[in-house]
């Protein structure tokens, strides 16, 4: 067991960072970019040394449950930070979808409003935060720390539909954190504890009587981290609120979709795991209903879809709902190895929505509509005048669509999970255990298959009717991209080829998270067994 | 007092649930304030109803904790309050931008055609 300050770093980095940059005035663009990518380094770097940590050696059983006791109470009463293998993964996902970003950001689109920086170094702060915390109200905070971010973030630019966009995206955020409230204190008032770990404990232990209300606070807290994860039918203002937001902030929401999900997936696995008695597999039929439910949804969206923005936000959806019908499945008892795919698979599909996400706006440039919009906003502000040029790399003509279109056609293998790439990988890592497992009809698991294999077909004919339009049938003149723009998605494209290349080593970290989660006393004892810095009563 | 206390939460959400699905945006913020005074009490309430018990215990010796109130809802509640109360706040500033860009107080920036 280990207990360090890297623990606090996730947090602490993005909001000095972002606090930072707030003395900064808006034209000081230079500085701001150098903090906000020297932040998001950093971050990778201290994500990647918590996840080798994470792993742990032989004689922890490959499990390394390190915690960070904010100020230095004893576990159940104080918060404290807990990183295991789940939340070192994300932390590392986050941090590798944050750097292209912040990169794409800074060519261009962080001069149309303010403090764009600061706004995405928060919302880094609070995505790590709901990772890394192991109390269920602390959830809470950071969970509306990113949410403040992500309204502003949302808002970035503005415009009308993204105002309307925006509107609605708050009204909702608000409703469904005050459901998340009502769960939180129902779950309070029956255990008397908020600490998950705790709380994974004193589940099974539950009075009869005690549990329909120990049920009914887990549901409405579900709800509320079903509303992020976009579930059907909670999921109606995600495509609109996607397609609002700029660019780089649409990439980086593809993870807030996966915050809600790794929720759901941490609080039902500790508290309604095999473990939990009377309570276990608590909410496994409507993760599965409605996963499979989001993913038709999805499926549809993605072909009435007109657009590329609201495509990929469908893909989303169908990125989200796969990954919620899998940990139903798992829920319900389908054992560890599907969960290990679906971790796979939640990696690949954010990755490869975010780079398409970034693709988006370069590609539908030569229709003038975007990049004169950024001339005509760069005027406006007056802001223009004390920069030096941008960075214009005279990228030949046909070097242009040829590299647009290769990340494109990347970005469609990975979300139709066609071979060779991640996404392929994932779904037989997901489904060949899922068909596998005993337990279930086995025509739910067909069903389930059929789905997603129809879901990527309807990826694949999106994608390809976009592509043809955007690549075959245009009429000259053709887009003028930075390679400042670009690089940040063939980095990401990089990534997804990376997974692939090292999916048996990948595969077995996701499998070795699954058997953990599976295990809620790994982690109930690992946080139990925190000693404090101080011991008994060396405070005054 | 449980029943006053149930009472008014139930009458304040019924209210805010009812606001909040109206079509003006004022409406809107009043029932998620109206909701979120209701989900405080609420959490209050989670902490056991007691009548004038200090949440706070003296030094030393042993205690009967039965005497005392639960300290953690209503650091929950405090919380919470400050929490709904700045995204409230953000909440009304994007009404106000909606208003003032859309030129209507409507939730979907335009009248609905009867």
């Amino acid at each position: 067991m280990s207990a360090h300050h890297l623990i606090v770093a996730p947090i602490l980095i993005p909001f000095v960072a972002g606090a930072l940059m707030l003395l900064y005035d808006d034209r000081q663009r230079k500085a701001k970019v150098a903090i906000s990518v020297g932040s998001t380094v950093a971050l990778l770097l201290v994500a990647a040394e918590l996840l080798v940590g994470s792993k742990g050696n032989a004689a922890s059983g490959g499990n390394d449950i390190g915690f960070y006791l904010l100020g230095d109470w004893a576990v159940p009463f104080g918060i404290a930070l807990v990183i295991d293998r789940l939340s070192a993964l994300m932390l590392l996902l986050t941090a590798l979808l944050a750097i292209p970003t912040v990169l794409y950001a800074s060519a261009g689109w962080h001069r149309q409003g303010k403090h764009f920086h600061s706004l995405f170094q928060f919302l880094l702060m609070g995505l790590n935060g709901a990772f890394l915390t192991g109390d269920l109200f602390n959830l809470f905070v950071f969970f509306e720390v990113l949410l403040a971010a992500s309204y502003g973030l949302l808002l970035h630019g503005s415009g009308q539909l993204r105002i309307r966009a925006g509107l609605h995206y708050i009204a909702i955020n608000l409703a469904a954190s005050l459901l998340f409230l009502i769960g939180v204190s129902l779950i309070y008032g029956v255990t008397g504890t908020l600490n998950m770990a705790h709380l994974a404990r004193i589940v099974p232990t539950l009075a009869e009587a005690d549990l329909p209300i120990l049920h009914t606070g887990a549901a409405l807290l579900g709800i509320a981290f079903l509303v992020k994860a976009g579930i059907w039918p909670l999921s109606f203002w995600l495509p609109t609120a996607y397609m609002a937001g700029a660019a780089p902030v649409a990439a980086m929401f593809a993870i807030m979709t996966k915050v809600g999900v790794y929720v759901i997936l941490r609080v039902s696995m500790l508290l309604f795991g095999p473990a939990a008695a009377a309570s276990a597999g608590f909410g496994s039929g409507v993760l599965i209903a409605g996963g499979m439910a989001t993913v038709a949804f999805g499926l549809l969206g993605v072909l009435a879809s007109q657009g590329l923005g609201r495509m990929t936000a469908n893909m989303v959806l169908i990125s989200s709902g796969t990954v919620l019908g899998v940990v139903g499945f798992a829920l319900a008892g389908g054992g560890p190895e599907m969960l290990g795919g679906a971790l796979y698979y939640l990696v690949s599909s954010t990755l490869a929505t975010g780079a398409l996400f970034l693709l988006i706006e370069p590609m539908s440039r030569e229709e003038g509509g975007i990049a004169a919009m950024l001339a005509l906003t760069a005027d406006a502000y007056g802001l223009d005048e004390a920069e030096e040029d941008e960075p214009e790399v005279g990228l030949a003509i046909p070097g242009t669509l040829t590299v647009l279109g290769l990340s494109f056609g990347a970005c469609v293998l990975a979300l139709a999970g066609l071979p060779p790439l991640s996404g392929f990988i994932g779904k037989i890592a997901m489904l060949a255990p899922l068909l596998a497992a005993p337990g279930f009809d086995p025509l739910l698991g067909w069903a389930f298959l059929s789905l997603l294999f129809l879901a990527g077909f309807a990826t694949l004919i999106g994608l390809v009717r976009i592509g043809i339009q955007t690549f075959w049938a245009t009429d000259g003149s053709v887009p003028k991209v930075l390679a400042l723009e670009i690089a940040p998605v063939l980095g990401l494209i990089a990534l997804l080829v990376t997974l692939t290349v090292r999916a048996e080593d990948t595969l077995r970290y996701m499998q070795a998270t699954a058997r953990a989660l599976h295990e809620p006393a790994i982690y109930a004892d690992g946080v139990f067994a925190a000693p404090r810095v101080t011991e008994g009563s060396a405070a005054p | 007092m449980e029943i006053v206390l149930s009472l008014a939460i139930g009458i304040l959400a019924a209210s805010g649930i009812w606001l909040l699905l109206r079509p003006r945006t004022f409406q809107v913020i009043v029932g998620l304030c109206l909701l979120s005074y209701s989900v405080n009490l609420f959490i209050f309430a989670m902490g056991r109803l007691t009548l004038a018990q200090p949440p706070i215990m003296p030094k030393g010796g042993f205690i009967d904790p039965a005497l005392y109130a639960d300290p953690l809802p209503q650091a929950l509640v405090l919380t919470a309050i400050v929490i709904s109360f700045a995204t409230t706040a953000l909440f009304l500033v994007v009404m106000m931008a909606s208003r003032g860009v859309t030129g209507t107080d409507h939730v979907d920036g335009k009248e609905s055609e009867e």
